[in-house]
């Protein structure tokens, strides 16, 4: 393929905003951006509402097969080499981390995909959410820089050690 | 039933945009570390524009015809202000949150991911419990 570097930069950021925007849409057709349909679904006691399940269901239905095929593969259309994230390392820090994001998610019903969609509501809400997500995400990077990143959001990113 | 085939068809559009970021730009689809790296300064702007896709979706949306829900909040300023760090820190220290480990990592059939995702179910189950069943004050 004969596309220079530049070309191929500029046509991931292109692409990546265009899933970015389907992404939104998703959440928004699925309604996750109200926080009463998460916490609705949450409450297995009271006013138990299955839709979120099929909104996690609809998505891996489709997102699967390509994770089969990139596991398979290793190659993606614009970027090169894929490589997946760790699939087997179990810790303490999974789990506790997993806990924390679980009492946050509880408390508002608001995960980061959406909160960032809520920011166009433009209620002081929505940003007071991501200015304390973004404290949280830097304090965490900040009190662990002397351990390997926890997390890889590019496929190709260099793996931690640990 | 509407809203079961609605949250269905949303969830085919995020599994999409999940499978378009693998596939075409070898990126995984998580919010949390999508935003958290690009506040790091890693290079690379795609993180960049796809967050601004992501955020600019409800001002999209009615060109194509999708009502955006309006959003009905239990939480009140400072219990989101809580709740946002304690989100920011969670996802970062377990590497994902409801996209990267719920989306991606149950895609990618991980154990990890599986594990992740059933402990934040879970608390926040319990968390959700707490305010509506035990009155925990999350107005304020």
């Amino acid at each position: 393929m004969s596309v220079s570097s530049f070309g191929r930069s500029l046509a991931v950021m292109v692409t990546s905003a265009l899933f970015g925007l389907i992404f939104g849409l998703g959440l928004i057709v699925s309604h996750m951006v109200d926080p009463q349909r998460v916490t609705d679904f949450l409450d297995i006691a009271g006013t138990w509402n299955p839709a979120l399940a099929f909104v996690m269901g609809g998505a891996i239905l489709v997102a699967a097969p390509a994770f089969a095929y990139a596991r398979r593969h290793r190659s993606s259309a614009l970027s090169g080499a894929i490589d997946l994230p760790d699939r087997f390392r179990i810790n303490s820090r999974l789990v506790i981390g997993a806990a924390l994001f679980g009492i946050g998610w509880g408390l508002s019903g608001i995960c980061p995909g959406p909160g960032l969609t809520l920011l166009t509501s433009f209620e002081p809400r929505a940003l007071v959410f991501i200015a304390a997500l973004a404290a949280g995400i830097r304090f965490t990077d900040m009190a662990t820089a002397a351990k390997p990143a926890a997390q890889e959001d590019m496929a190709t990113a260099p793996r931690p050690a640990d | 039933m509407e809203i079961f085939a609605t949250a269905a068809a949303g969830g085919a559009l995020i599994g999409l945009a999940a499978a378009g970021m693998l596939l075409v730009n070898g990126s995984i689809a998580g919010i949390s570390g999508i935003f958290g790296n690009a506040l790091a300064g890693q290079p690379g702007l795609w993180r960049w524009t796809f967050l601004a896709g992501l955020i600019a979706a409800p001002l999209v949306a009615p060109l194509a015809k999708i009502e955006v829900p309006a959003p009905h909040h239990q939480a009140g300023l400072v219990t989101l202000a809580i709740a946002g760090l304690l989100v920011g820190i969670g996802t970062r220290l377990s590497g994902g949150c409801t996209s990267g480990h719920g989306v991606c990592g149950l895609s990618n059939l991980s154990r990890r991911s599986l594990v992740a995702t059933g402990t934040f179910m879970l608390v926040a189950a319990l968390t959700v419990y707490a305010v509506r069943h035990l009155h925990l004050p999350v107005g304020f």
